[in-house]
């Protein structure tokens, strides 16, 4: 058995103390940061990304899963206790958690978002361990024609699920690409858009967007909106286990979220948000026990479902980073970012060349998983004390960790007037109600991208033609192009627009 | 004419302006042939595109109405000022005073940009995050970072 052996290979990895202990440390920074109101998975791992300067590539890609998943279960936690999702994906567990909150079961909210999403993980982690080996092996017959097709296929695919402006969200992707032209050309060596300023002959880093745009940019927005009031539920949070009856109720739940998240992880775009949003759906047409809390009102299903597919989402939205190199999300375009930091391409050759890396981070995002549940549920009184912090003495905080972060990136203080710019920028952007994420995706495929298309034309001679005739080239662009198409019309346009309607506010 | 939606207005004339630029500026790179693209191949059709798409925005902004005209808003100047100052001083000071005096300064600067702005509390936060700083970048993490004013006889 392969699969089998693969496996072993990986927890061979990641059961090494040394991986164990990366793997706990970023789910714990991961959990600390991800638990501070209004800090989402992108800010915490941007913020977070100096910590893996100095680690090799296995640990490093560890640590950085154990952040990511660290951050969505801190996540999930202030969006029970304080009615504020960490990121877009648990706003629906907000909904209901919130509501059992109210009524004093936090702790059995917070106990079925934590189990509920260790099962999804479990689950996520085999199905990326079976299907990440035939998507590799198809991914090593595309040529750069489909690698430019699917690149294209991707990031539309990620803004059509996003919320907002369909026009800005494909301009924003551009703007990103375009920032991405910004270094010395691969092919002719001609350094191109740096004004003869010799750091950005190499590029503009992404770190330095990655922060300026969601770390000071979103700092920057905070301060300028008039501090709120939140009602935090820390004492009623008492009888951490939940009932019988609440298994009982949960478990279809959490299956049937579990299932969806990790098909529609796979897809490009908001995975794990759209898995949320479709498992909320889901349990609330389908036909619970006789007599059971209405939803809206506080009912388990609403939390246990949408975190498992969430969860089960985030595991698997790493299928297409680690087959095809293309990330799905802006999480994914951090991860890709920072396996270019430790040297390696991402891409279909990482399974053969650093075997240990890929199936260690596999079987690590089982463990990380596992840590969580023990960290999370016997501590959750340390991290209610810590949603209590104010954000004033909060924002400080993350601006000295970025801070010393863009300097160690180069040990240069280039990159630190660079950020000064990109937070200007992501102020802008913020007030013109521009989605950052897909200018990140676009940055991190600009390059790619660019090399793809031009390899595939010089093999074509010339002939744009060649992207539609190759049949797999043609069948992802048609992919593409029907995606636009289903959501501009005035059907789905509405329905897509009542869909984002709840999530408009604080979601980072 | 008049603006329909300040937001989108704006939004369409920043991507216009910018692939405008990008464009323009790919000019004065090879553009080569379809068969042997340059390096300005990719950017400038970017580029092109991208002023499309903001002008189809402004001219949406220019039409379409909007409820209440979607303003902009007030722009947090204060934040956006001091934030970002603090940060840029950062990049200044650090190779010349070391992180013992720039990153309380980072501090202090930035914490004056929040409206609940208190001495005691500020400066107890900066003690904290320099102890911690030290403790998990230089310490921690070995990163190589100048900790003491370069006066006193450390290197930078």
């Amino acid at each position: 058995m392969d699969l089998l052996n693969n496996l072993a290979l990986g927890f061979g990895v990641a059961f090494t103390w040394i991986n164990l202990a990366y793997a706990f440390g970023g789910a714990m920074l991961g959990t600390l940061i991800g638990v501070l109101p209004g800090l989402g998975p992108v800010a915490t791992i941007a913020m977070l990304l100096p910590s893996i300067y100095a680690l090799d590539a296995t640990p490093a890609l560890i640590m950085l899963a154990g952040i990511y998943y660290g951050a969505q279960y801190g996540g999930s936690t202030t969006a029970i206790l304080i009615n504020v999702p960490g990121e877009s994906s648990s706003v629906v567990t907000a909904i209901d958690g919130y509501a059992m909150a109210r009524k004093g079961r936090a702790g059995a909210a917070l106990a079925a978002a934590g189990l509920g999403s260790f099962f999804a993980g479990c689950v996520g982690t085999i199905v990326i361990a079976a299907f990440a080996p035939p998507l590799t092996e198809l991914a090593f017959k595309f040529g750069p024609a489909e690698y430019f097709s699917l690149m294209v296929l991707g990031l539309i695919g990620a803004v059509v699920l996003a919320s907002g402006s369909l026009i800005k969200a494909i301009a924003m992707i551009l703007l990103g690409l375009l920032l991405g032209q910004i270094n010395t050309d691969v092919i002719s060596g001609v350094p191109r858009y740096s004004f003869d300023i010799p750091e950005l002959t190499d590029g503009i880093g992404f770190v330095t967007i990655a922060m300026g745009i969601f770390g000071f940019g979103e700092i920057i927005a905070n301060l300028g909106r008039p501090a709120e009031h939140r009602e935090v539920f820390t004492k009623n949070v008492t009888g951490l286990w939940p009932t019988k009856q609440d298994f009982k109720d949960a478990w279809p739940a959490v299956l049937r979220g579990t299932a969806l998240g990790s098909i529609l992880g796979v897809l490009p775009g908001g995975g794990a948000l759209l898995a949320a949003f479709a498992a909320y759906t889901v349990e609330k047409k389908s036909r619970g026990r006789v007599g059971e809390v209405p939803f809206g009102q506080g009912n388990i299903r609403g939390v246990a479902g949408p975190e498992s597919a969430n969860n089960a989402g985030a595991q698997t939205s790493f299928i297409p980073m680690l087959t095809l190199g293309i990330p799905p999300n802006a999480v994914m375009a951090l991860m890709v970012g920072a396996m270019t930091i430790k040297g390696i391409q991402p891409g279909p050759q990482v399974m053969t060349s650093n075997p240990e890396l890929f199936w260690g981070l596999i079987a690590s995002m089982w463990v990380g998983n596992a840590m969580l549940v023990i960290l999370n549920l016997p501590l959750i009184g340390i991290w209610i004390k810590l949603l209590t912090v104010p954000y004033r003495l909060l924002y400080p905080a993350i601006l000295s960790f970025c801070c010393i972060g863009l300097y160690t990136l180069n040990n240069n203080n280039f990159d630190v007037y660079m950020a000064v710019a990109f937070g200007v920028i992501g102020y802008a952007f913020y007030k013109l109600h521009c989605e950052p994420a897909p200018l990140l995706l676009g940055f991190i495929l600009g390059p790619m991208m660019e090399e793809n298309l031009r390899r595939a034309l010089l093999l074509s001679r010339g002939d744009w033609t060649t992207f539609a005739t190759r049949p797999l080239s043609a069948g992802l662009l048609a992919a593409a192009a029907l995606m636009i198409v289903v959501v501009t019309l005035p059907s789905i346009k509405q329905k897509r627009a009542e869909a984002f309607k709840e999530e408009e506010d604080p979601a980072a | 004419m008049k603006i329909k939606s300040e937001r989108d207005f704006w939004a369409g004339l920043m991507f216009l302006l910018v692939g405008v630029a990008f464009a323009w500026g790919a000019m004065s790179y090879n553009f080569g042939s379809s068969a042997r693209p340059g390096p300005a191949y990719f950017p400038f059709g970017l580029g092109m595109l991208l002023a499309l798409l903001g002008a189809l925005e402004l001219f949406k902004a220019l039409t379409i109405e909007s409820e209440g005209g979607d303003p902009i808003g007030a722009i947090a100047w204060k934040p956006l000022i001091v934030i970002l100052a603090a940060v840029a001083l950062f990049g200044v000071a650090l190779p010349r005073l070391g992180l013992v005096i720039t990153l309380p300064a980072l501090v202090l600067i930035s914490s004056w940009a929040s409206d609940e702005f208190s001495w005691k509390a500020t400066v107890g936060n900066a003690v904290v995050l320099i102890t911690m700083s030290w403790l998990i970048f230089i310490k921690g993490l070995s990163l190589i970072i100048p900790m003491w004013p370069t006066i006193f006889g450390a290197s930078a």
